[in-house]
């Protein structure tokens, strides 16, 4: 990974915000999706595709590439909006999200799009697979990294734990695990639905390195990504502290848009937000 | 009589003769020739890496053998992982947990993703025994055979069960493969024809009023009743049908069109296994008058495995009085 300088940082949060507007003209396009957790993770996202992997977009099965797993594969929109900037397929083709036929499923599908490592919807299946990928590389000497997205509300899921366990078993070093803890989940505030707390703790004791970051904060979030490159002994999980809805004041905290369609006056005001950086910036429009 | 073509043990009917082994046995000497073969075959298992046979790939091949602890729903997750990066997974679990509590994760990790994992359903059937009905497994077939991209195999005794472990390992994609705990005969031999998708006939009489068709370790008693039957003048054709899926179609329609009736022999469920597999064939192509051998629908128990064979229905006896009922539903 090359260091991240100003203008660099600059172009990242550049793009995440080209990817939260893709994100809301996707959904609205589509009829129906997942909102709020992608425009939460727009950054990270962006800091993933276009500064942290290591990735060959003319060769998207490079048997050398780091791994990105998506777990809570319900925040597809923004994967497929980093994948298409990133240049793995034509942006024109974001439209076609949940449409019949369409490469980008409403959850993602690993046979259809280039860039997607593994099939993913149902939740808490992600880490599992990021271990196996893992161990794969250590078997065949592979220096390639696997980062492993997941979501908070997923903790739930027991698959996890089962996977969390196993990953500090094997010390897997070559795994990063990322938790969205943006506190909402489908029925409410995670909180409330099944508590979480303390996350951290809980990943501590069951021998992980566990860091905390601002997750709209791409510096420090690639701060914590380079940390975990000298974390040795134990796999690494970044409890990436967001704002569901990111980036559009009416949809951020509120758990009712973690799965809800826009329609086109939303989409409006949603649009015009991201644009002005929310009346930072005097709108055209 | 039995089809000499079969290469089957000429010891097959003498019981006090004929070698017995597990499939679950001849599986794990499979495992490690498929290992030995191929330094991508890696195998994990649940807490069961003993009982499953995975010992003999772990003991001569530590570091491709993970053991995953007792988290079924994560060793299928860790399996499909090791698969997308070009290991080939052998998964090894009683059927009960493995394929069955964990039947989401390897529909969607396994079968969505096309993973090249074999699953491997340990401890299948009443041939379970004495651990009684939570752990003899008897919906397997049924919960593998509906999931697309899925290959279902079941090996008559340990020589097949061998030989679809080492087939499994060529095959790219998934597959499942149903195993016992208990020791049955071992009558097929390594010339007996083993070619997944392609049933078998072991025998056939001059004149066949019944098709049998079995899988597993069962079908030696289809055996012994054909036997039994042909002693009694009634004929018929046995067929080993160690592929559900895909399914050998045009032969179980051309041997239905021969005899005029079948009866399907299997350790499982009489809901959604062999038989069922076989009647969605039937119906639509020769619509036949069939009756099923397998447990109904109703859950095991501890036992001998003999003992329960008797009680559940699955016994020799009742092979042949299954015949005997299906030949008068005849219409040929």
């Amino acid at each position: 990974m090359e260091i991240l300088h100003e203008n660099k940082l600059k172009f990242l949060e550049e793009i995440a915000n080209t990817l939260r507007q893709d994100v809301i003209e996707m959904i609205v396009a589509a009829g129906s999706g997942h909102p709020a957790g992608a425009l939460g993770m727009a950054d990270i996202f962006s800091a993933f595709y276009f500064h942290i992997l290591n990735h060959d977009l003319k060769n998207p099965n490079w048997v050398d590439r780091d791994r990105l797993i998506l777990s809570n594969g319900h925040i597809c929109p923004i994967q497929y909006a980093a994948l298409a900037r990133a240049g793995y397929f034509p942006i024109e083709e974001l439209k076609t999200l949940r449409k019949l036929g369409s490469r980008l499923q409403g959850h993602p599908y690993r046979k259809a799009l280039p860039g997607i490592e593994t099939s993913s919807g149902p939740l808490g299946e992600g880490l599992s697979q990021a271990i196996g990928i893992a161990l794969a590389a250590r078997l065949d000497n592979k220096k390639h990294r696997t980062y492993c997205i997941m979501s908070d509300g997923e903790q739930d899921c027991g698959n996890i734990w089962e996977a969390v366990m196993l990953a500090a078993k094997y010390r897997l070093s070559n795994l990063t695990a990322v938790i969205d803890r943006n506190n909402i989940q489908s029925d409410g505030f995670t909180e409330s639905i099944m508590p979480l707390e303390s996350l951290r703790e809980k990943y501590e004791s069951f021998n992980w390195h566990v860091l905390e970051v601002d997750g709209h904060n791409i510096e420090e979030f690639v701060d914590a990504i380079n940390e975990a490159k000298a974390i040795f002994e134990k796999p690494l999980v970044v409890i990436a502290h967001t704002i569901a809805g990111k980036g559009v004041d009416f949809m951020e905290f509120d758990f009712r848009w973690h799965a809800h369609s826009i329609d086109k006056i939303q989409a409006h005001e949603a649009l015009s937000q991201l644009r002005t950086l929310n009346g930072k910036i005097i709108s055209d429009d | 009589m039995i089809n000499t073509e079969a290469k089957l043990n000429s010891k097959i009917f003498d019981m006090g003769e004929i070698e017995m082994a597990a499939t679950r046995d001849g599986f794990g000497e499979g495992l490690l020739i498929a290992a030995e073969e191929n330094s991508n075959v890696v195998a994990l298992s649940a807490d069961v890496a003993s009982s499953c046979r995975c010992n003999l790939l772990a003991e001569k091949f530590p570091e491709r053998f993970f053991q995953v602890g007792i988290s079924e729903q994560n060793l299928v997750g860790v399996a499909a992982g090791l698969a997308m990066s070009g290991k080939i997974p052998f998964i090894a679990a009683y059927a009960v947990f493995s394929p069955g509590r964990n039947w989401e994760q390897i529909r969607t990790m396994i079968c969505y993703n096309d993973a090249n994992v074999k699953v491997v359903g340990h401890h299948t059937g009443l041939l379970t025994g004495y651990d009684g009905a939570t752990h003899q497994a008897l919906e397997d077939i049924a919960l593998m055979r509906i999931l697309p991209n899925m290959k279902v195999i079941v090996p008559a005794d340990a020589i097949e069960a061998q030989k679809a472990a080492l087939l499994a390992a060529k095959i790219s994609g998934p597959v499942y493969i149903r195993l016992a705990r208990e020791k049955t005969p071992v009558f097929t031999t390594n010339e007996t024809p083993f070619i997944p998708g392609k049933a078998e006939i072991f025998w056939e009489s001059k004149k066949p009023q019944v098709l049998i068709i079995g899988c597993g370790p069962i079908l030696h008693n289809a055996l012994l009743a054909a036997d039994d039957l042909g002693k009694e003048k009634i004929g018929t054709i046995v067929l080993n049908n160690h592929t559900i899926k895909p399914l050998d179609e045009n032969k179980i329609v051309a041997l239905a069109k021969k005899c005029g009736a079948v009866v399907s022999v299997e350790e499982h469920n009489i809901f959604g296994g062999l038989g069922s597999a076989i009647s969605e064939v039937l119906v639509k192509n020769f619509p036949t008058p069939m009756e099923f051998i397998g447990s109904r629908d109703i859950f095991g128990e501890s036992g001998k495995p003999e003992e329960l064979f008797k009680k559940y229905g699955l016994g020799v006896k009742d092979i042949k009085e299954a015949v005997k009922r299906v030949i008068k539903k005849r219409s040929l």
